[in-house]
């Protein structure tokens, strides 16, 4: 049995060995961190499929929120971001560590909840709507109370979360003062699916992306209740790490990959999916929207300027 | 109840159907989780080794702590690695976040308590008159070590399958140092946490039921190992 032992370690040893090798062959890999929206509906799975077999290269995938991204992209561990916060974005730019803000995307954020809708808040805007589910939410009610109003929050630090304090800033509210407030705000610290799931579980009010709730839609009893407007708006952004920051980062084919994400085959990949399964696209391109989604002529332009140069 | 039903029906069809992607998913598990249960194990063998046979002070204060590390969560472990591999941490240069090559060091570090806490149990477990007999033909420490090591071989064995076992079923290294990379870094346990935030339930419980048949075979070898042993004395 020892000998057996040995050969299976030798025979691991050298698997191990021409695996490694096999990867230091095997064309570049650029690394891409993702919030989930873009990943979770099967997007980006097409993006790279189209994406490797151009370019022979391999986009590697790691998708979390917009928080973890921005991280990994601080930290010099990915080459690109796509990333939908608008405000951290500038920031990321700000700071030196990402070269530029490009638009590759939009939907609208939907504010979702029980049919009846027991906060009566259908037909006003997102930031009314939120001070009137806190009013009438935030008061004692009896466990088994039929009218009872509840909030989920992703309460992730994604990009989600950040458009939800965005929306409690307006409706001026103090955020960290509303998450203490009572029972009725429920925080999930989850991605976007496991938060649909607990707001329908306890019939509450959440806020979603469009392309997810879409793809979840056949297990939820909530529905849309306030959907569009520009406060709800959502943008999705790519931008590529600064090799002023990493020189590690791959940026010449960073540059290649947001150059084909805005390229007319690109964005044409991103207006149609979603039609076949959903019956509707669950995204829009960024592609001559680019006034009415708040980014400049700069952020659109097609190809990028932007230089990799670390000097 | 019905979806862990129709879970099964759906575990059954992907591996009758050798469903490429699962397969892929299911090989790539195995072999990094197998790699890093070799790699950990070839350190902490005689690492445990040398911890059972020498005497020195804290030693009952060290064995302690290994066997606290044995329940250390999955994620701790991921972000400690995560910190050390990352490109602005201390073994950046090395390119191993994302890979799973990293997944394998990862993972290594994090079953290593279970190893050599296991292999001090079961060298401890090896007679004394064993030990003695060795060390009265004149053998070295070393030799000692691996006498005993060769006599208990069963025991110590069945620490890696154990290893081999948590590296295989942990989502918490796989997660952060794989980041679960569609062709690349994704495994079983990081496939079934995608999947069942993207809704897809069934094929996340085909994917468990796959994963729990990996485990079965695996108990299987290592109860198979026990038994010859008992033939044999």
């Amino acid at each position: 049995m020892a000998r057996n032992f040995l050969m299976m370690a030798l025979v691991l040893m050298t698997l191990s060995v021409l695996c490694s090798a096999a990867g230091a062959v095997d064309g570049e890999r650029l690394k891409v961190a993702t919030t989930t929206s873009l990943q979770d509906t099967g997007l980006l799975d097409l993006i790279k499929d189209k994406f490797d077999e151009k370019y022979n290269v391999s986009l590697d995938v790691v998708s979390g929120g917009t928080g973890i991204a921005i991280q990994y992209g601080e930290r010099g561990d990915v080459d690109v971001l796509m990333v939908h916060d608008k405000e951290r974005e500038l920031k990321f730019i700000k700071d030196g560590q990402g070269l530029e803000r490009r638009c590759i995307a939009y939907n609208y954020f939907l504010l979702i909840g029980p049919k009846d809708d027991p906060a009566g808040i259908k037909g006003m805007n997102a930031s009314s709507a939120m001070a009137s589910i806190m009013a009438k939410g935030n008061i004692l009610w009896l466990d088994a109370d039929p009218s009872k109003v509840m909030f989920v929050s992703r309460g992730d630090n994604s990009g989600t979360h950040a458009r939800e304090k965005l929306l409690w800033k307006k409706a001026g509210y103090n955020y960290d003062a509303v998450k203490s407030s009572g029972p009725w705000y429920i925080e999930a610290g989850q991605g976007m699916g496991a938060t649909l799931n607990m707001a329908n579980e306890k019939q509450a009010y959440t806020i979603s992306d469009m392309s997810t709730f879409m793809a979840y839609q056949g297990n939820l009893t909530l529905v849309p209740i306030i959907e569009g407007g520009s406060d709800l708006l959502n943008v999705y952004v790519a931008m590529a790490v600064n090799p002023k920051k990493h020189p590690n980062v791959n940026c010449e084919l960073a540059n290649e990959f947001i150059n084909y994400l805005v390229s007319d085959e690109g964005q044409d990949l991103i207006a149609g999916y979603g039609t076949e399964k959903f019956g509707t696209p669950l995204f829009s391109a960024a592609r001559g929207n680019c006034e009415l989604i708040g980014c400049s002529a700069a952020e659109c332009a097609v190809p990028t300027s932007a230089s990799c140069a670390t000097a | 109840m019905e979806e862990i039903y129709s879970g099964l029906l759906r575990a059954l069809d992907l591996i009758a159907a050798r469903d490429p992607q699962v397969v892929e998913i299911t090989l790539r598990a195995i072999f990094i989780s197998l790699s890093s249960a070799f790699l950990a194990g070839i350190i902490c063998i005689p690492l445990g080794g040398i911890i059972e046979f020498r005497q020195f002070w804290g030693k009952r204060a060290l064995i302690n702590l290994i066997q606290t590390f044995y329940s250390l969560p999955t994620v701790t472990v991921g972000l400690l690695v995560f910190l050390l591999i990352s490109h602005s941490g201390p073994l950046g240069g090395l390119n191993l976040l994302f890979s799973p090559t990293g997944m394998i060091f990862g993972q290594a570090i994090l079953v290593s308590p279970i190893m050599i806490g296991l292999t001090i149990t079961a060298l401890a477990g090896v007679s004394t008159p064993i030990r003695d007999t060795a060390k009265s033909l004149g053998a070295t420490e070393m030799q000692i070590i691996i006498t005993v090591i060769k006599e208990a071989r069963v025991a110590v064995m069945a620490a890696v399958l154990l290893g081999f076992g948590r590296a295989l079923s942990e989502v918490g290294v796989a997660m952060m140092i794989g980041g679960n990379i569609r062709g690349y870094t994704r495994v079983l346990t990081t496939a079934i946490a995608l999947e069942t935030s993207m809704g897809n339930l069934e094929l996340s419980m085909a994917l468990g039921i796959i994963l729990i048949f990996i485990s079965l075979a695996i108990n299987l070898l290592l109860n198979r190992f026990q038994g010859r042993k008992e033939w044999r004395s």
